[in-house]
């Protein structure tokens, strides 16, 4: 058959490309790491790494260019699983996952295992539940196939509603990661840099759709991947000796945890969490007036000084005082700043937590909770990742339901490598730190804490506190990020590996947001221009359509996310809950359920919804703020479960009503219930077709 | 278009490894979470058990859960002869 054999010359051809791309890939990498030793400065080692990449990605949009409606909304579905299985990874793997991950990871603990978990395990469900069946319904959109299930305009306006909510939320933070990364490695401007990124997401996206988007992805994967793994890999032959430090960090774990006992029971360290909460304390009360509370500080400083002088105190106690002296700004913005900075050793007041264990509290109750709260942010992610439409798109993509089934294997095979290295990584960061860093002199920290702790003072600030010119864990105050940027420092490899980090950050933050803006772009364009506005609307003008949408939606996002608002960690989850609340009842049901019917989705799914977005905005801080809400959150939540989780409470509410709504009102009618059965079989002898061209 | 007996069976084998491996799912991930602690009593390969689960072990069961299942979903397709021509 003809297809059969096209269809295999075409993954030939696929691999042949992308092993000269990825051949290329390491050769320029390489290239930059000989220009380095020859001299090259680090501004031009990021600018190549940034505008070469982008300029890859540019090409494969530009040669991807298409106006052809299916190669547009599913690129003409002939992506062979395992490539498919790539930009599927690509696609999830944001901004958060590559540089978030393993600093949550190094904070939390186990705690952050939670994110390790719900993200990869959703892909069960998305096998099981959903790819296959959507794959056979074959047509472009998520709500496309809640529209056709259910019937009527009621389910697919709430469909395309739930989708742009939680696109949007979600695509906001990857700006935000693009943004934070290119100034960060290349000097420019949050804001330019937000641009810059912006016109790479662009190019690819609006030029060719999913066609350009997927091929891109596939190739941002290949850096994403090569960027992440190798200063870990290098890391890990320094403390296992082996180049899969993924099986073997058992060990280095339980020295950390041996450390952990030193640590805590240290005197020297007792006395600086003691000094670490006093200073904490004393902070919050200067950034009252910040300007008065650092003269005073001058004062008090002066006077130690003075009387450690006439005491003969050693020469190492003499000069960190004076350290600290010349570090108290009486400026009035650099006062505020410093103060701000200071407040955050309050979390070193109590001794560090132990890595390993599940669950820490004060008392049972607390441990208990902690717990709930662990399972309820696994559930939502898991849910959230089988309600996520720029990722079930991806499965409309591949040539046939037998390959979507392969495809989500290789796409969580793929995602799987990045999400068991993180919390490797994590242990050995953490390593690193309490043994290198911790008890180093101030005169002669590792190189890698001397150089970030200049850089940002929120990703890293080391402080000291008891003057004795030695580190103390409850000195140094840590922010997450800092974990992968700084890897490649703390391994001990030249700045091109740093470029190499960086350029991977970009790839995961650009592919994710390109497939977001396409589900956003295409909700609107297809769902409401074509199917509810205008449905004799021409292919050519649907595709342009769709092309200005994405442009109006890019600039958009990338306002909201020029406002920088806040916790990217809280963003995404609340995507996920909020996917999960409104599409995950529907969709399954919609598969495994014939008797759901019309009332039952529109009234589920707007009790899922309801429910969830009324848990968060009741119980998460921002919201609470904006509608003056003041009792205490703990009235409002329910088991102790936080806003994060709402979906822990808004999927099974959508599941029941579905369930009873639908038992309530009649059975759906004869056509409805012959399109679930051609769902179910990947081919059936007379069948109806439901692909959409 | 009308179902045969045949199909139906197709449909509830279907039903039954799903069933099946999401049992598999659940345990790996909320019986696994639930006990976290007490694993943690148990070393496998240096590991406290319940940090090598949630950090390794369970990714590894949800890998292996797909990959069952798209093999044996691939093969009941043909058994039962529901399989797509045009594909390889």
């Amino acid at each position: 058959m003809a297809t059969v054999t096209s269809n295999r010359a075409f993954n030939a051809q696929l691999k042949k490309y992308y092993s000269i791309y990825t051949g290329g890939f390491i050769a320029f990498v390489i290239a930059l790491a000989v220009a380095e030793q020859v001299g090259m400065s680090r501004a031009w080692i990021g600018y190549w790494f940034l505008f070469a990449t982008i300029a890859l990605y540019a090409t494969i949009g530009i040669m991807s260019r298409t106006v052809d409606a299916a190669e547009y909304y599913v690129a003409g579905r002939r992506v062979p699983a395992f490539f498919n299985g790539m930009a599927t990874g690509a696609d999830w793997m944001s901004a958060a996952s590559f540089i978030g991950m393993a600093g949550t990871l190094y904070l939390a603990g186990f705690d952050g295992l939670a994110f390790v978990m719900g993200w990869t395990g959703g892909y069960v469900l998305v096998a099981l539940f959903l790819a296959p069946y959507l794959r056979k319904f074959g047509q472009f959109t998520i709500p496309d196939f809640l529209g056709a299930r259910y019937g009527g305009n009621i389910v697919r306006s709430i469909g395309i509603f739930a989708a742009i909510l939680c696109s949007f939320t979600y695509v906001v933070a990857q700006i935000y990661g693009v943004g934070i990364i290119t100034s960060k490695f290349t000097g420019l401007e949050f804001g330019v840099g937000v641009f810059v990124g912006l016109a790479g997401i662009l190019v690819c996206s609006f030029l060719g759709g999913m066609r350009a988007v997927t091929w891109t992805q596939v190739a941002q994967y290949i850096i994403l991947i090569i960027a992440y793994l190798t200063p870990v890999v290098w890391l890990g032959v320094k403390h296992t000796g082996i180049p899969v430090p993924q099986v073997a960090y058992g060990p280095v774990l339980q020295k950390v945890g041996d450390l952990e006992k030193k640590i805590t029971a240290d005197p020297k360290e007792v006395e600086a969490r003691g000094l670490a909460k006093a200073a904490a304390s004393e902070a919050a009360a200067a950034l009252k007036d910040p300007v008065k509370a650092a003269t005073e500080r001058r004062a008090a400083l002066e006077q130690r000084l003075a009387k450690a002088k006439a005491d003969n105190a050693p020469d190492h106690v003499q000069k960190s005082i004076q350290q600290a002296l010349s570090n108290t700004p009486t400026d009035p913005a650099k006062a505020q700043e410093y103060w701000s900075a200071r407040r955050n050793l309050g979390a070193n007041a109590n001794p560090p937590r132990k890595h390993a264990d599940p669950y820490p509290g004060a008392n049972e109750q607390a441990r208990s909770t902690a717990r709930l709260n662990f399972l309820g942010i696994v559930f939502c992610m898991m849910f959230g990742t089988a309600a996520l439409p720029h990722i079930l798109m991806r499965y409309y993509t591949t040539p046939s339901v037998r390959q979507a089934r392969t495809s989500v294997f290789w796409s969580l095979f793929f995602i799987f490598l990045l999400y068991f290295t993180a919390p490797c990584l994590a242990v050995l960061a953490k390593y690193d730190v309490y043994s290198n860093l911790v008890g180093s002199k101030f005169a002669e920290l590792p190189a890698w804490a001397a150089a970030w702790r200049l850089v940002d003072p929120a990703l890293l600030t080391i402080t000291d506190l008891n003057f004795d010119g030695i580190v103390q864990l409850a000195e140094i105050a840590i922010g997450g990020d800092i974990i992968v940027l700084a890897t490649p420092e703390i391994a001990g490899l030249p700045y091109v590996v740093s470029g190499l980090v960086a350029a991977g950050g970009l790839a995961a933050a650009l592919s994710t947001a390109d497939g977001l803006l396409l589900t956003i772009a295409n909700a609107l364009s297809h769902d409401l221009y074509y199917k509810m506005l205008d449905p004799h609307a021409s292919t050519a003008r649907r595709v342009t359509v769709s092309k200005i949408l994405l442009l109006v939606v890019a600039i958009v996002a990338a306002w909201v996310t020029s406002y920088k608002p806040g916790n990217i960690l809280f963003l995404v989850g609340a995507a996920f809950s909020i996917a999960a609340s409104g599409f995950f009842p529907a969709l399954v049901l919609g598969v495994f359920w014939k008797r759901a019917n019309k009332w039952g989705a529109i009234v589920g799914m707007l009790v899922g919804l309801g429910v969830c977005l009324y848990y968060m905005s009741v119980t998460y801080p921002f919201f609470r703020d904006l509608w003056g809400v003041t009792a205490p959150v703990a009235s409002y939540q329910w088991f102790g479960i936080n806003a994060i989780s709402a979906g822990v409470f808004g999927v099974p509410a959508g599941l029941l009503t579905i369930f009873i709504v639908s038992l309530l009102t009649p059975e759906p009618e004869r056509q409805v219930q012959e399109l679930v059965e051609h769902v179910r079989y990947p081919n059936l002898a007379g069948d109806i077709d439901t692909r959409a061209t | 278009m009308e179902l045969t007996e045949k199909h139906r069976e197709y449909w509830r084998k279907n039903l039954v490894i799903t069933a099946i491996l999401l049992v598999v799912w659940f345990i790996a991930t909320f019986v696994e979470g639930w006990y976290a602690r007490d694993l943690n009593n148990v070393t496998f390969l240096g590991f406290p058990l319940g940090f090598y689960m949630s950090a390794q072990g369970s990714l590894i069961i949800y890998v292996v859960i797909i990959g069952i299942y798209a093999r044996y979903m691939n093969k009941l397709d043909r058994e039962y002869d529901v399989h797509e021509g045009e594909d390889d």
